[in-house]
């Protein structure tokens, strides 16, 4: 005998509309929380993956894990610069950007919060270095003058960064003379200005970070053993995207074992959920099921059909868990990266993993919430089961 | 009396479905608590702040240092008390994720000005003595078994370099939610190795801490210190201890409100639950309450029936999660270490619980009961489960 057709499963579902959905409500809620808080990590990943290019090797005082607590100086960053390793750009200079991080506390526009923003001056060969940052509004700074271009995500979010406006800090009047935009990386919450007049105005007389092109990325491992093991340098040689992902690791955590916990305890009460309502299934339909058993249908089908229930009601909860948390991908997030100090923004980004993911997610809850009372089901004595209504 | 009696046999007639949906609601009520813990431990700096305490940082933003010899010239400020200077250090004790707040401070005008961090006299005087001293928090101690007399080393970030502290003191919080995490020792000592190995950097301190002598006039004396110090090479900001600690929090907000949100969540998610559980329930008795109704009950009582059904099950389910927060708490505390340097269940925490729980409870029974009120008796007697 051939099981028990589909449509008895999906009709079943549709009388007990109500119950449905709300079963599959409470599914698509921590569907919705797991695959936000999935967005979320992926999209404050993919910020700082775009910050680092795979090429360019980034420099800092050993042990400084920040550059905001890094110094490297003048002939520290001389040795670097000359290392063989290092492309050499257009007209002949070397790809090597000498760069000074500072924090500057900004008001945000719509809530006035001061809020730590990274400054960062560097050097000419910074634009060749970072290809995937493009002067939207407005020009470049002139080196050697007071002027300052913005991130894209801080031009939008903070008080008087808007091209034609002046910024006071350290000491003096900055004039805004551009806006990039740079792929949602992490620079766009950064402002840009000349690293020397930076170095004045703070009087630093070190660099943060040396930023190199290297002709040949593979060659990152030798230079690495040479500087690091050089008796005249206290260095960190890394590459730049590794040295940016290490940056977001507290707050990349944070947000993965927080949202791990929650969807693991929110997922206990939707599995409770699907197995009072498919325990209220079985036993509205122990008449039934005593006729599928008299009519020739094994237990095994019994089994199939309610567990297929269960994973449809997890299924529908989980589409809509994720059409829901389609829409999060509007949102923009920004908040204070623990380990660089500043501001950070950073948006929900949805992929096909997280997709596959939640939608796995939920067919499980269905398929353990509704186990036990697919079992009960398939267990019952026909006579009994014809007996009961 | 009887109806109390009926809805309690009710209760019980399907025993695995009420016991399940307890369960749901143990473990709702329960993670509410917990989100609602773990962001009251969020502002626990800034309820922690007292009023006549300033903080005064540089202008520019935290990070940028103010030359020390500014603490002369703040003390000579009418209405302040005593000025004491704290450097944030940022060493790494063994692994970076050994996180705990340690301070450089001065440490006799600094720890008079906190005395909610009680330290025992002859260990105090022990600090005072030792150059290399250091006063730990008893949770920091707890956490990583560090005993007086322990050598702590500790890797710099931001001061390059392995150092070396002994501790001299262990200190305890005057109340519960006085933070115990951190780890102080003195700015000479800082102050001298960097005059050593970078003397461009020395004489330089992160913040001022100010104390005032008329909480009222605190505002004004903010004022007055910033005044000292405009269109100098590092112009100051002062601003009240509290005003300082939600500053932090505010740059964090976005995680603050996500977790606001998710709390919420959860409560909904149970909602769903309950109210199925409910609406079975009526589904399946509705002959009952169609003979009922024959017999002459009205649909008021009807209605009590399955408010006071849903309303029992949510409170025996927020009792148990009530009851549980406090276990479960003391663990996750346990579990993050020095993360939360304050976690505690706060009252209001207990009563945003039982207040969530009723709301569960009278909105799961709200459409069953019109369901039930509204039926009629020829329809309710007819229908089958």
């Amino acid at each position: 005998m051939k099981g028990i057709p589909f449509s008895y499963t999906l009709r079943n579902l549709w009388t007990r509309k109500l119950t449905t959905v709300l079963t599959a409500g409470g599914m698509a809620l921590v569907v919705f929380v797991f695959a936000a808080v999935q967005m979320l990590d992926t999209g404050l990943r993919q910020a700082l993956i775009a910050t680092g290019q795979p090429d360019n090797i980034h420099v800092t005082r050993r042990a400084a894990g920040a550059e905001i607590s890094s110094s490297v100086d003048r002939t520290q960053a001389g040795i670097v610069e000359t290392q063989p390793e290092i492309a050499i750009g257009p007209g002949g200079v070397r790809l090597v950007s000498k760069e000074v991080v500072v924090l500057i506390t900004l008001p945000k526009r719509d809530t006035g919060t001061a809020t730590n923003v990274t400054t960062r001056g560097v050097g000419e060969a910074a634009f060749e270095l970072r290809p995937q940052l493009q002067i939207v509004e407005g020009r470049a700074f002139r080196p050697g003058s007071s002027e300052v271009i913005v991130g894209a995500s801080i031009a939008q979010r903070f008080e008087g960064a808007a091209v034609g406006s002046l910024l006071r800090f350290g000491g003096r009047e900055w004039r805004v003379v551009g806006r990039f935009e740079a792929k949602g990386s992490a620079y766009d919450s950064e402002l840009w200005v000349d690293a020397e007049q930076l170095q004045q105005s703070f009087r630093r007389n070190a660099w943060s970070a040396v930023v190199a092109r290297l002709a040949d990325p593979a060659t990152l491992p030798a230079l690495k053993e040479r500087l690091e093991s050089d008796p005249r340098l206290t260095l960190d040689v890394k590459y730049e995207r590794e040295f940016f992902e290490e940056q977001s690791k507290a707050l990349s955590n944070f947000i993965s074992y927080l949202g791990l916990t929650l969807s693991v305890i929110f997922s206990v009460g939707a599995m409770i959920g699907a197995t009072i309502t498919m325990y209220a299934a079985v036993a509205n339909r122990t008449g039934e099921i005593g006729t599928l058993r008299a009519l020739g249908f094994r237990r095994s089908s019994i089994l199939t059909t309610f567990l297929l229930e269960a994973v449809l009601l997890g299924a529908v909860g989980g589409v809509a868990g994720v059409l829901l948390a389609s829409l999060m991908q509007f949102v923009h997030i920004s908040t204070l990266n623990w380990q660089s100090f500043s501001e950070l923004a950073f948006s929900f980004a949805l992929t096909p993993r997280i997709v596959v993911l939640s939608l796995g997610f939920a067919v499980l809850m269905g398929l353990i919430g509704g186990f036990l009372p697919a079992v009960r089901a398939s267990r019952m004595g026909i006579v009994d089961a014809l007996r009961a209504t | 009396m009887h109806l109390l009696k009926l809805i309690l046999r009710n209760t019980l007639r399907h025993k695995l479905r009420t016991l399940l949906t307890i369960l749901g609601l143990l473990v709702a009520i329960l993670s509410f608590g917990l989100l609602q813990t773990v962001v009251d431990a969020w502002y626990s700096g800034a309820k922690a702040a007292a009023p006549d305490r300033l903080i005064t940082r540089n202008s520019v933003s935290l990070v940028v240092p103010l030359p020390v010899h500014y603490r002369d010239k703040i003390r000579g400020v009418d209405g302040v008390r005593s000025v004491a200077t704290a450097n944030w250090f940022a060493g790494i004790y063994q692994e970076p994720k050994n996180f705990f707040p340690q301070f450089a401070i001065d440490a006799l005008p600094y720890l008079a000005m906190y005395p909610e961090y009680r330290i025992p006299e002859d260990q105090l005087r022990d600090f005072m003595r030792d150059r290399k001293g250091a006063v730990v928090g008893r949770k920091l101690a707890n956490t990583y078994g560090f005993k007086v007399g322990d050598v702590v080393p500790l890797k710099g970030t931001i001061f390059a370099g392995n150092w070396e502290f002994v501790v001299r003191a262990i200190y305890d919080g005057a109340a519960p939610t006085t933070d115990t995490s951190q780890f102080f020792f003195h700015w000479a000592y800082l102050n001298e190795s960097v005059r050593a190995r970078a003397p461009q950097r020395a004489n330089h301190v992160g913040v001022f801490v100010v104390q005032v002598s008329d909480v009222a006039r605190a505002a004004e004396i903010s004022k007055a210190v910033d005044a000292q110090f405009g269109n100098s090479a590092a112009e100051t900001l002062t601003e009240t201890e509290q005003a300082f600690q939600i500053g932090f929090v505010k740059q964090t907000e976005a995680i603050v409100v996500a977790i606001r949100i998710v709390s919420f969540v959860v409560i909904f998610i149970i909602l769903a639950v309950m109210a199925n559980t409910m609406a079975m329930t009526a589904r399946e008795r509705m002959s009952e309450y169609a003979t009922l109704k024959a017999l002459g009950f009205g649909p008021g009582f009807l209605g009590s029936l399955i408010f006071g059904e849903s309303l029992a099950i949510a409170a025996i389910g927020a009792a148990l999660g009530v009851a549980l927060t406090f276990p479960v708490s003391d663990w996750f505390a346990a579990q993050m270490g020095t993360l939360f340097p304050v976690f505690e269940v706060s009252a209001s925490t207990l009563w945003s619980q039982a207040a969530c729980a009723a709301v569960v409870g009278v909105a799961a029974a709200v459409l069953p009961a019109l369901r039930a009120a509204r039926v009629r008796i020829v329809d309710g007697l007819r229908a089958a489960g």
